[in-house]
């Protein structure tokens, strides 16, 4: 392992890539940073101004990340785009980011969601404030994704919560200020551990290499003995595992969920639940191989404890945001269950769940929201017979309520696919536990649909009637429920990205696992081989 | 020998003179105030400390390339150390003596006290603070520290018409003289066990011998170490904090708060680490406990607290715990933290007492958590400054305050101190709740519209001094955190004379 000679390349790499293109990466980060700036110039009054800039920045992170997708190169597993600079060089800290197969579509989702954010659930009103909280919360999370320096990741990844903390209070409904300080107070401890456990392992990699970086490409070379792996394992999976989150670190989500204004929600479920599995497959897997391979069957349980417990208590429900909030644990352990049964099949499904399940938790809060707006409530019992007047909803509510569920043909299905056929292959009895999770939604999500658009009498207030999508609102609608049935029909392109990058991952965790035993020469009865 | 000490010594004046200026500037504010038949105007006072301060300042800097030049040296008989350490705190206290008479400035025209009291006692503080981090003399450590407190019992009670004021100052005066004397009291043990009070011959003398019967030296470092804690108010010696930074005038306690902390904390290092490095498997598990403590103590006391300022005094507890782990960590880069934490505090902590000052003239005086309802609506500028400062302390990313943190926990790691490291940065998890529960009252507001009138109904007009002071504390905070090379760079030159 001649770390030295990698970095070079790693270093002449980014240099070459440097020079041939424009930043995208950087431009993406910075995009929305500067409309915040710029909107913090606006007066106050003016708020189709501010929209329209917020509109634009949103809608040029999109193109720019179109760009990325197009540029990409598709067989290449390493980073791309990488883009170094020293920021701290006392402190080890420096601008490095880049993308890969793994964070591509996430950032790729995250561009997506905040323009429809921006267009479909913005808040009517202090439209400024709005705004630049949600730009700042658009540069904290593809900051996040795109950081290849893990304490930038952190920087970004605790950027996130001031913005979301704002969104919450300031536009959540009644419970607001209690879900948003057990959100933040929950996250703030998982991070705790976080930044401890960063920093042991940068002072690790500096006492064997004498370089203090933070640099993930660095930090994989370091030797982590056992219990230092476990410790270290441990510490950075508590905060990825509350922001998820993954059962039982979970009880900040259904109120957070439910209490947050749409807008938030969306990014909550959407992009910010995938902070959490992202830094499971990106820094876990990577950083501390043994340790991964060891508790996985711990990871593994609470995944599917999460799948099996998300959908039971989602079908007890009767807020249909909380009802999200419970199946979005479900989801989420899915993914974990991916991550951790370490094939490739079921780390690629993780991935792409990670992707399908933003689109169509995103779908579903919008909906939500424009349920809200006709019928200002969230109790599933008192939402009846929607179906008569607004058909279009209806079926736009089923398509996506079907996705969720994992139908074949919609995208749910591909990402759990590929997650239980990977993890039957190698852990069966999980995934043969996991499977009634799918089960458990389909009930769930059914009951809930059952009781909205079909129950009997429809509970319209005469003086009211009951509108229809509007334009608008289908407009937002549209790119979600196109992606869905394109993923769901043919997901090729976006599983030839991810695959190289998760081939590699594994290969490299598989590798450091045999070096391990190699060296420790005394081999521990290991699951996932 | 005893002829020897009669010999005047030859005075290096570069060495001190950035002290030297701020005396000087003091005595010829002095001079002044008795010449005139009648006051000029506060601000006018404050242009003036605010060019003694910029003078001292570039003084300082001046130093600063002297000893990167020439390397560090020692002056006057050997008893003041000029270093990077020494040089880093002069810049930083003849900054705050830039910020501190703007801020105070706008507060004392307010509440009409006349004369330069106010801006001569911070300069001779100011003066105190910088020999205490300079001094290379147990004897010139308590005298610098009784030049850097005396003034600050009187700045104390400078509101001579509220009643709280001057129980704030006599409260603070009583406890500060006894923890004074218990200090002498620790250099007289140390003296007497090691012969000398300089600190180079300590560290020697400490080296080479091993000392059979050590109880009267452990009693002096221990007695030094109450009389530290209760300066930079570090639990269980925290008690008079709250009090006095309840009672004290507003304008004054933001400057109070920082030069006392920088003071301790300066000659904390100079003693721990300059004299007794081979004592530090006995200090450092007491320094360690004031650490836990402090860090505990503050973040969940300052929960239950309704007043801002009693809230910001325990919070500064938990400061000043942070600030201990660089301690603990007892490595360069500890030294380098802890440095880098006070820029930070400073800075921020002028600024977040400025802003209760604004808050508390607007209010009749009151600094209730709910005085400060809708500040984010009816002045945003305001509500945003305070809300920075705030989001600062609990560490929030791209201000001084995330790196601060981040820095000392570091040190602390390097050092293998993993447990306090984990319960640092859950006692910030809990600081955040009581932060941010103020920035949701400024900003979230409508719940109870009569609340809306009592409290911040009308702007709030400030004065341009406080704002122009204001702002330099937002710039400090929010540059070094986006760029914060050159203060790290710095921070970490004025460290390497540790080790």
């Amino acid at each position: 392992m001649d770390h030295q000679t990698l970095s070079t390349v790693l270093q002449v790499s980014g240099a070459i890539s440097r020079q041939q293109a424009f930043p995208f990466l950087t431009a993406i980060i910075l995009v929305p940073v500067f409309a915040a700036s710029l909107i913090l110039a606006i007066p106050r009054d003016a708020r189709r101004l501010i929209r329209g800039v917020a509109l634009v920045a949103s809608v040029a992170v999109l193109g720019i990340s179109a760009a990325v997708i197009d540029l990409f190169r598709t067989g290449d597993g390493g980073y791309q785009m990488v883009s170094n600079h020293m920021w701290a060089p006392g402190l080890g800290i420096s601008w490095s980011i880049g993308v890969d197969g793994i964070s591509l579509f996430l950032v790729a989702l995250t561009s997506l969601l905040f323009p429809l954010v921006l267009f479909g659930a913005y808040a009517r009103q202090n439209t400024k404030s709005f705004s630049v909280w949600i730009l700042l919360l658009e540069a904290g999370c593809l900051g996040s994704f795109l950081s290849l320096d893990l304490l930038m990741f952190f920087l970004f990844f605790e950027a996130t919560l001031v913005p979301i903390y704002f969104l919450m209070v300031s536009w959540g409904h009644e419970g607001r200020n209690r879900a948003a300080m057990k959100f933040l107070v929950y996250t703030f401890v998982g991070s705790a551990f976080l930044l401890v456990g960063a920093i042991a392992l940068a002072f690790m990699h500096q006492s064997q290499t004498g370089l203090l970086t933070f640099d993930i490409r660095s930090l994989v070379h370091t030797h982590v003995s056992g219990t230092e792996g476990v410790l270290l394992m441990l510490a950075f999976t508590f905060a990825f595992a509350v922001k998820a989150p993954i059962w039982p670190f979970h009880t900040w989500s259904p109120d957070t969920y439910a209490e947050a204004p749409a807008s938030a929600s969306i990014i909550l479920g959407g992009v910010m639940a995938k902070l959490g599995t992202y830094g499971i497959v990106r820094f876990d897997l990577e950083l501390f191989p043994h340790a991964t391979i060891l508790l996985a069957p711990l990871f593994l349980t609470l995944g599917v404890i999460g799948i099996i417990y998300g959908g039971i208590v989602a079908a007890q429900q009767r807020d249909l945001k909380r009802l999200v909030a419970f199946s979005s644990l479900s989801h989420m352990g899915f993914i974990v269950l991916g991550a951790f049964a370490l094939t490739g099949e079921s780390v690629s499904g993780a991935v792409v769940e990670m992707l399908n399940h933003g689109l169509y938790t995103a779908a579903l809060f919008l909906l939500i929201a424009m349920i809200y707006s006709r019928r200002r409530t969230f109790e599933i019992a008192r939402l009846r017979g929607l179906q008569g007047a607004a058909p279009v909803m209806a079926g736009i509510f089923t398509l996506v309520m079907l996705a969720s569920i994992g139908v074949p043909g919609l995208n749910g299905f591909v990402g759990e696919f590929l997650i239980l056929a990977g993890t039957f292959a190698a852990h069966r009895w999980w995934a043969v536990v996991a499977v009634l999770g799918v089960v458990i939604s389909a009930v769930y999500m059914l009951w809930a649909y059952q009781q909205i658009f079909h129950a009997s009498q429809p509970m319209t207030d005469p003086k009211e009637p009951l509108r229809d999508l509007t334009t608008r609102e289908r407009l937002v609608l549209v790119p979600l429920v196109v992606l869905i049935v394109a993923l769901g029909v043919y997901p090729k392109p976006v599983l030839d990205r991810i695959e190289p990058a998760v081939n590699q991952l594994i290969m490299h965790v598989h590798q450091v696992e045999a070096t391990n035993a190699l060296n420790a020469n005394a081999l521990s009865p290991l699951e996932g081989r | 020998m005893l002829a020897s000490a009669f010999v005047l010594p030859v005075i290096d004046y570069t060495a001190i003179l950035p002290e030297l200026i701020l005396l000087g500037g003091m005595l010829v504010l002095l001079g002044l105030v008795a010449v005139i038949p009648k006051d000029f105007a506060t601000t006018t006072y404050a242009g003036l400390t605010m060019s003694i301060g910029t003078a001292s300042l570039v003084s300082s800097l001046v130093l600063w390339h002297d000893v990167t030049k020439g390397g560090p040296f020692q002056a006057v008989a050997q008893i003041v150390n000029v270093d990077g350490f020494s040089v880093f705190l002069m810049v930083l206290v003849s900054s705050i003596l830039i910020v501190a008479p703007m801020l105070a400035a706008g507060y004392l025209e307010n509440e009409d006290i006349q004369g330069a009291e106010y801006y001569i006692l911070a300069l001779i503080s100011g003066a105190g603070a910088m020999l205490m981090g300079a001094s290379n003399d147990l004897i010139l450590i308590f005298l610098a520290l009784e030049v850097l407190s005396i003034p600050l019992y009187v700045i104390a009670g400078l509101n001579f018409r509220r009643a709280t004021s001057g129980e704030a100052a006599m409260k603070y005066f009583l406890l500060g003289s006894f923890s004074s004397a218990i200090f002498v009291y620790g250099i007289a043990l140390t003296y007497g066990a090691t012969g000398t009070t300089n600190i180079g011959s300590i560290s020697g003398f400490l080296a080479r011998n091993v000392i059979s019967s050590p109880g009267t030296l452990y009693a002096g470092v221990a007695l030094m170490v109450v009389g530290f804690a209760f300066k930079i108010a570090a639990v269980p010696f925290h008690m008079w904090s709250p009090d006095v930074y309840e009672g004290a005038p507003e304008g004054a306690v933001g400057f109070m708060a920082a030069i006392a902390k920088v003071g301790g904390f300066a000659a904390l290092f100079r003693v721990f680490i300059g004299a007794l490095p081979t004592l530090a498997s006995v200090w450092s598990p007491v320094v360690w406990i004031l650490a836990v403590l402090s860090l505990v103590v503050g973040a969940v006391i300052a929960l239950s607290q309704r007043n801002l300022k009693r809230m910001l005094a325990y919070s500064s507890i938990n400061h000043a715990g942070f600030i201990l782990l660089g301690l603990v960590a007892l490595s360069s880069r500890g030294v380098a933290s802890s440095l880098y934490y006070l820029f930070s505090y400073s800075f921020v902590v002028l600024g977040s007492f400025a802003v209760i000052a604004v808050i508390a003239r607007d209010n009749g005086g009151g600094s209730e958590i709910d005085s400060v309802r809708n500040l984010g609506r009816c002045s945003p500028l305001l509500g945003t400054v305070f809300a920075i400062f705030l989001l600062a302390q609990a560490g929030a990313p791209f201000t001084t305050g995330f790196l601060a943190k981040f820095y000392v926990v570091s040190a602390a790691i390097d050092a293998h101190s993993y447990a306090i490291a984990v319960l640092a940065m859950l006692s910030a998890a809990v600081a955040v709740v009581f932060y941010l529960r103020v920035v949701l009252v400024m900003f979230s507001g409508s719940e109870s519209p009569e609340a809306i009138g009592s409290a911040v109904g009308q702007p709030v007009v400030t004065s341009r001094w406080v704002w122009s002071g204001l702002s330099i504390c937002v710039m400090a905070t929010l540059v070094f955190g986006v760029w914060p090379s050159p203060l790290i760079d710095f921070a970490r030159a004025a460290s390497l004379i540790f080790h």
